[in-house]
């Protein structure tokens, strides 16, 4: 990840990283992150950080929201805290709408929700001004420069013409945009346009942005370097984060904390932690030696012995030289180690395998199948829709 | 980020350097993410900068030079008749001006509706054609804000473009030294009748211009409305002249925009109709014609403010 940064900033910056969180969240007169931890007493780093972590930036309770056809959001709960939080669901799982809901933009049917410790029913001009958003779609007006657009809206996020230039100038050298800057938006390729977008989302310094599908139309390398990016925003910057994708994989690496949703329910809120220590699958790609003309075979053979199952991961590419296995913990990582040196084998890669969203889904339908047994005496339209979210994957 | 050159190694040798300089070396400054803790002025701000933004960038300001040549031509093209009337009237030392202030926009009127149609759509197509209108309402910018700046951004612009030449013409007329007490009340009654028109030519021209993201439906039917109406309007008007049906005249003038402001500025402004036979709307029916005016122009407005909200994010 922090390789990424495009401007070679990163050895002076991770070493005070933890410093400037701490004081990104103190300073300010305007500053959230600030306001709810204001409690008596609690004057040393440790306690902060501690506090930081259990307030909570996003609430919502049984907040549903049905349109004459469709419902969209139904009595979804869910807490989220400060850091990286991901939300994951398929297309038309309710994803965009719990943004629209939070940004205080569209009354919620039932329930409610606080964003920031603010009613979005009530406060939602106060909570626009301390979020960003950056859309989904493309949002960028093609002839005027990154800069003047930029400024626009700063500008219409209520800050003064001096300082919406100078934060302009900050937010994209931030975000990786340098000299093209000056040039008109027309011109960019989709990874810059993107860099636009969540420039103007944190150019006023929110203490929270949504970010809606940032890496979608990204190649590899430009969605690597988005992710980095979003993880910045709340290593270096201090920002929580709510990003939007239909795939887990990409946020498993850069979330704190991973909220699942399809159909308008919540399927599962959790840290991140939990999904990749519960489903880990590791890729060994090994080469060949004179000695073993066929490595990946040869390891196979070893790592049985030692009592780990693999399979080749047919249908994927690079089957048949690559070995998937399921790690138990830490020791299966030395193990293959171990296997691959013992055998005299070039270790070509060993890397956790990216989950699909379909992985999860497939959990939960043992989940939903129980939780309908149990409430079996339910009415009818109740367990219909259970079994509709248990097919949703 | 800025480095700083290491002082001359020399320096490290020399008998007593500066308490200042002792710790200096190669440094990078990382200015690093900083906070913004200065004021957020909110809505009204947010309003009125909006308001500055469409207003200049209905003279292409701030905008790229392709932008800035069909409105600044249009403006000129709408001064030059009042340069050329006011040197004539100087020239020949006239009695009175060869037009009246209430007359002149509906003798430009071809102009004014080029710009109407050319910078409505400019004002609102290219938000909703580049979907960039999400922006402004996830911010603490409601619908009302964003309607307001840009009907009053578009109206005022209208107004420049009405009220310049008229401030041409009243000049003139005082270098010609024609009578103060008439002209000021000439250039007066002009005022309010371009600031009338300015008001319902922005509305008219944003309601259509919001319907449609395409630019360039958006013009033709805006010069649709506001041109082909008067020329639609004046021909029934005039057939209805030939049928000596002069109370029909009257009425059918509230049909189109321009016929409207006509009517209201012939009834209340002092105003001669350019209906045919000159026979404007009485007072009576003046009162009709304003009630439309504004009832257009309160229109426009509530339906602005409804397309608006559908649009959200």
């Amino acid at each position: 990840m922090w390789t990424t940064r495009p401007d070679g900033q990163l050895a002076v910056r991770s070493g005070s990283r933890r410093l400037f969180d701490l004081r990104g969240t103190l300073t300010g007169p305007y500053d959230c992150r600030g306001m709810a931890i204001q409690l008596p007493g609690l004057t040393t780093g440790c306690g902060l950080r501690h506090y930081l972590r259990t307030v909570t930036v996003i609430a919502t309770e049984s907040l549903s929201k049905r349109f004459p056809r469709v419902t969209a959001l139904d009595r979804l709960s869910v807490d989220v805290g400060p850091g990286v939080t991901g939300l994951v669901g398929a297309n038309g799982a309710g994803k965009s709408t719990l943004i629209k809901i939070l940004l205080g933009l569209s009354p919620a049917t039932e329930g409610r929700a606080t964003v920031l410790g603010l009613d979005v029913a009530t406060k939602g001009g106060d909570i626009r001004e301390r979020v960003g958003y950056m859309p989904e779609h493309d949002c960028l007006p093609p002839d005027v420069s990154a800069t003047e657009f930029v400024v626009h809206m700063a500008r219409m996020s209520g800050l003064p013409p001096a300082a919406a230039r100078e934060r302009t100038a900050d937010t994209l050298r931030h975000v990786g945009l340098y000299e093209e800057r000056y040039r008109p938006i027309g011109g960019y390729s989709t990874g810059m346009k993107q860099r636009v977008k969540l420039a103007q989302a944190l150019v006023h310094d929110p203490q929270l942005v949504f970010l809606d599908e940032p890496t979608n139309g990204l190649d590899p390398v430009g969605r690597d370097e988005m992710l980095g990016l979003i993880r910045r925003i709340h290593t270096d910057f201090g920002i929580s984060v709510l990003v939007t994708s239909h795939l887990l994989g990409e946020l498993e690496r850069t979330c704190d904390h991973v909220v699942v949703v399809d159909g308008g329910k919540l399927l599962r809120s959790s840290s991140t932690t939990d999904f990749t220590q519960r489903t880990a699958i590791l890729a060994v790609e090994v080469t060949d030696t004179d000695e073993h003309p066929d490595g990946t075979d040869a390891l196979r053979e070893v790592l049985h012995a030692r009592g780990i199952d693999t399979h080749d991961g047919s249908g994927l590419p690079g089957a048949g030289h690559i070995l998937l296995l399921t790690a138990q913990g830490e020791e299966t990582y030395d193990l293959v180690r171990d296997a691959v040196a013992d055998l005299g084998l070039g270790l070509v890669r060993m890397e956790q395998r990216r989950h699909h969203i379909a992985e999860v889904f497939t959990d939960s339908d043992e989940q939903a199948a129980r939780d309908a047994e149990a409430q079996a005496a339910l009415k009818d339209g109740d367990e219909q829709r259970k079994e509709a979210v248990g097919h949703g994957g | 980020m800025a480095v700083e050159q290491p002082q001359a190694q020399a320096q490290a040798h020399a008998p007593a350097p500066a308490p200042a300089r002792a710790g200096e070396q190669t440094r990078i400054h990382n200015i690093g993410y900083r906070n913004y803790d200065g004021p957020r002025l909110g809505r009204a701000y947010a309003r009125r900068s909006l308001y500055s933004q469409s207003l200049r960038g209905a003279y292409g300001l701030g905008r790229s030079a392709k932008t800035k040549v069909l409105p600044m031509l249009l403006f000129v093209v709408m001064c030059v008749p009042a340069l050329i009337m006011v040197a004539v009237a100087v020239a020949t030392k006239a009695n009175d001006l060869p037009v009246d202030y209430t007359r002149y926009a509906i003798f430009m009127q071809a102009v004014i509706g080029l710009y109407v149609a050319s910078q409505g759509p400019q004002a609102v197509s290219r938000d909703l054609r580049f979907k960039t209108v999400p922006l402004y309402f996830s911010r603490p910018m409601e619908t009302v804000d964003y309607v307001r700046a840009k009907y009053a951004a578009l109206a005022s612009a209208l107004f420049m473009l009405t009220a310049a030449p008229l401030l041409v013409l009243y000049v003139g007329a005082l270098l010609a030294k024609l009578d103060f007490t008439d002209q000021t009340k000439g250039f007066a009654q002009g005022l309010v009748s371009v600031a009338l028109l300015s008001l319902l030519f922005a509305g008219i021209g944003l309601v259509i211009s919001a319907v449609t993201p395409r630019r360039g439906f958006g013009i033709a039917a805006v010069i649709a409305v506001l041109t082909i109406s008067y020329g639609a309007v004046s021909t029934v008007q005039a057939i209805a002249y030939e049928q000596s049906s002069s109370d029909a005249v009257a009425w059918l003038g509230l049909f189109s925009p321009m016929t409207l402001i006509d009517g209201v500025q012939t009834a209340f402004l002092g105003a001669s109709s350019a209906f045919p036979g000159g026979a404007g709307p009485s007072t009576g029916e003046g009162v009709v014609y304003l009630i439309f005016v504004l009832g257009l122009v309160a229109g426009c407005y509530g339906l602005l403010l409804r397309r608006y909200r559908k649009v959200g994010l």
